[in-house]
């Protein structure tokens, strides 16, 4: 039984869970790679700023982007599966957010491909942070750099700018 | 033709979920912002022309040159910052 390969939901995972399950549906894997991003307590500022966090998704968009972003992973890079979990709803510091788990024959491919999702999740998949802070509630801006980690792939996003008018905040 | 808009994020939490638009047959995401904007108010200030808005028809992204078509979706949110 094939699992679906993303995920949005409020309910935290299990990295080990998840990789077990990628596992077990090919016998062909050799290397697992994965990230997990997780909720600071700041935004570049003073530690223990940032108390919680919203995270808010265009349902139906959200699924459909990341999966042709899965798609897009799979024609650029030799890796046998891939799964995507976003977590979305309210956070606190330390929770983990997102899950990218890639497999593939041998480490390098899947070592790349993990990093190519993330670049290109960061910039492309419709979800919006909200950080709750001492001085009230803020949506975070979105970051220049996150652009210029997808273009390495060489593909051009202008998420964050180049009509940013944020505050950068490094 | 008519159209539904939605909003997310900072844009939601000033113009609400969703709204109902009619806009002349042949309009592009373009001039569904425009129309937007020539309501005024609050409508006007967050999605003017030199505001970092994103837009999407049919629940994928588009450059807003892309025509629009009847009963279609077009969403506009600030820039995404999500993993």
């Amino acid at each position: 039984m094939t699992q679906p390969r993303v995920r949005i939901q409020t309910a935290d995972f299990d990295l080990s869970a998840e990789v077990a399950a990628l596992r077990a549906e090919d016998a062909g894997v050799g290397a697992v790679a994965s990230f997990v991003g997780t909720v600071r307590d700041r935004n570049g500022g003073t530690p223990g700023e940032v108390s919680a966090m919203e995270l808010e998704h265009y349902p139906g968009m959200t699924e459909a982007s990341i999966e042709a972003m899965i798609d897009e992973a799979h024609r650029r890079f030799d890796i046998r599966g891939a799964r995507v979990v976003h977590r979305v709803g309210p956070l606190l510091p330390r929770d983990q957010i997102v899950l990218v788990v890639v497999t593939s024959a041998h480490r390098g491919q899947a070592f790349q491909a993990c990093e190519f999702l993330m670049d290109y999740l960061k910039t492309q998949a419709p979800f919006w942070k909200k950080e709750t802070t001492p001085e009230g509630a803020r949506w975070v801006d979105a970051r220049v750099a996150d652009d210029a980690a997808l273009a390495r792939w060489g593909i051009a996003s202008d998420n964050a700018g180049p009509t940013d008018q944020g505050t950068a905040s490094k | 033709m008519k159209l539904t808009i939605r909003y997310f994020a900072a844009l939601r939490e000033a113009l609400g979920a969703s709204e109902a638009l009619e806009i002349t047959d042949g309009a592009t995401v373009a001039d569904v912002r425009a129309a937007l904007v020539a309501r005024g108010g609050r409508h006007a200030e967050l999605l003017a022309g030199n505001r970092p808005v994103r837009c999407a028809l049919n629940q994928a992204m588009v450059p807003e040159t892309t025509p629009v078509t009847d009963g279609a979706e077009v969403a506009f949110f600030p820039p995404v910052t999500g993993g």
